[in-house]
């Protein structure tokens, strides 16, 4: 499985295994792991599960759709040019070694 | 300010479990117990009639959290207890099972429950309600096999579960006691445009009329009888009438209820010690103009982030712009603010078409707004409506109205 891996804002790395097909929000909160909210349950309503991504990876993701960046316009600490929303990110093959930055709060 | 006993919250649904979150978020160092009558861990609800009653019934989906996240947090979760009586002079609950549990302050997060169908054959074989993960599993596996299907009132869940069912190829009929689907929640113009959707989809309307009695053999329903002696066939029946509070534990311990457990804008009850959250509760509201009980996430959510803060010793009275989803076939429709029984309403887009906005006027301002397929307008919406600036629907109607724009001006 992908190897996912995400930093948390002091400095924290955790990496998790992802099953192909599962958005990086599920994972995290399916294992628990913090600063991750996803009030919404991964519906695109509510922008708690904002992460920026390393810009020389920002290629392996799709463009994001205009509501993912209407809800970007929302987050609790603004939005940097590599902003996403994990619900929206599924995960490929293509993104093993994949690293999400989680931000200092999302609500 | 909490006694040693800690926080005792009953009910573990989306309100429960999101205080027992907000709690140890803001560093609340006392003891979390989160009691619940399921068994299992808090999950969530809204996937039960739209992508879990599609799919695969895939479980592992719903939890909000994995046990070990609890774990770590010291926050208790007790399933399969039901909380019977609450005596509030020795500050405990008492449980079905006859345990006591003490608490230094109780919340009643205890939601709602389904509001029965009091006609004859309301409990034969294929005769379905859903709330609980348990009825979505055995309506989703019910539904691969019914060809016909009769859905018994026309809120979100049943229109939810009706576009799933549709979707599926079955012959599915709409039974309605009022002639606006989800017209407790939405503007008359959404209403009738999801009308006209799901007819597009082959779902029928029976609207402005009840139902007598379920028919059967001697086990299994066959059909639904109407107040106007027609007959429509089904085999699978779900009932989605609305619900009643659970408010009976407040109001046998002597505290007010009103169409839920009445609190305060800081969700407080008349007891210092108690307070009640999420679906159960009814609570003012300055966007309603007065009490309402809302039965949504953002609700549940909300409403579990002010208590925390209040129970930490930071309170704020609880203002907060409502908002909601529903997914029904292809539509994903959104509310921000409220909307219901606003007479002036301005649509901007052709409401047959797969995506569009309705503005809904109060007092001549703004008051909510409806999209479907909208998600930008929604999030827009949503912080306009923060703001309380005035906007009129003249301006609405100009044809250069543009509501980020204008959402942009209202926050700078």
């Amino acid at each position: 499985m992908p190897e996912i891996t995400f930093v948390q804002f002091h400095g924290a790395r955790e990496t998790l295994d992802v099953a192909v097909g599962n958005t990086i929000m599920f994972a995290a909160t399916s294992h628990g792991l913090e600063g991750i909210v996803g009030e919404c349950g991964g519906n695109a309503m509510c922008a708690t599960c904002h992460v920026s991504v390393e810009p020389d990876q920002l290629h392996l993701l799709p463009a994001m759709t205009d509501d993912e960046d209407a809800l970007l316009d929302g987050t609790a600490i603004m939005r940097q040019p590599n902003s996403r929303l994990s619900c929206q990110i599924h995960v490929t093959p293509a993104l093993d070694g994949f690293v999400v930055h989680v931000p200092e709060r999302q609500i | 300010m909490i006694g040693p006993a800690g926080v005792l919250i009953v009910g573990a649904g989306q309100a429960g479990y999101q205080l027992a979150v907000s709690l140890r978020e803001g560093g609340y160092a006392g003891r979390v117990r989160l009691v619940g009558d399921e068994q299992g861990l808090p999950y969530q609800r809204p996937p039960l009639s739209k992508s879990y009653l599609q799919g695969d019934g895939n479980a592992d989906l719903l939890p909000f959290r994995p046990q070990t996240f609890f774990d770590k947090h010291a926050i208790e979760v007790r399933g399969d207890t039901r909380v019977v009586a609450i005596d509030r002079e020795a500050r405990r609950v008492i449980t079905a099972t006859d345990e006591m549990l003490e608490y230094g302050h109780l919340v009643l997060a205890t939601g709602t429950r389904n509001r029965p169908l009091p006609v004859p054959g309301h409990d034969l074989a294929g005769v379905h309600a859903l709330r609980t993960q348990a009825e979505a599993e055995a309506l989703r596996v019910a539904m691969h096999a019914a060809d016909a299907i009769v859905v018994i009132g026309a809120g979100f869940l049943g229109l939810e579960a009706a576009a799933v069912a549709a979707a599926r190829g079955a012959q599915v009929d709409v039974v309605e006691t009022t002639l606006l689907p989800m017209g407790r929640a939405i503007t008359a113009v959404m209403s009738e445009a999801f009308i006209r959707q799901h007819q597009r989809q082959g779902i029928r309307f029976h609207l402005g009329t009840g139902v007598v009695r379920l028919l059967g053999d001697s086990v299994r329903v066959t059909g639904v009888e109407l107040a106007d002696g027609t007959v429509l066939p089904g085999s699978l029946v779900l009932v989605c009438i609305g619900v009643i509070p659970n408010a009976e534990l407040a109001a046998d311990a002597g505290l007010p209820v009103a169409n839920g457990v009445v609190v305060d804008e800081n969700l407080a009850t008349e007891d210092p010690d108690i307070s009640a959250i999420g679906d159960c509760a009814a609570y003012p509201n300055r966007y309603a103009g007065g009490m309402v009980r809302l039965e949504s996430v953002q609700n549940a959510v909300d409403h579990a982030r002010c208590l925390a803060a209040r129970l930490l010793g930071k309170p704020a009275p609880y203002h907060v712009v409502p908002w909601f989803w529903s997914d029904q076939g292809d539509w994903k429709l959104q509310i921000a603010g409220f909307t219901a029984g606003c007479q002036i309403v301005v649509p901007r887009g052709d409401t047959d078409s797969r995506d569009f906005t309705v503005y809904a006027f109060r007092d001549g301002r703004l008051a909510g707004v409806e999209t479907v397929n909208r998600p930008s307008d929604h999030v827009a919406a949503r912080r306009l409506l923060s703001t309380g600036a005035v906007i009129t629907p003249e301006m609405v109607a100009a044809p250069d109205f543009d509501l980020r724009r204008a959402t942009k001006a209202a926050l700078s």
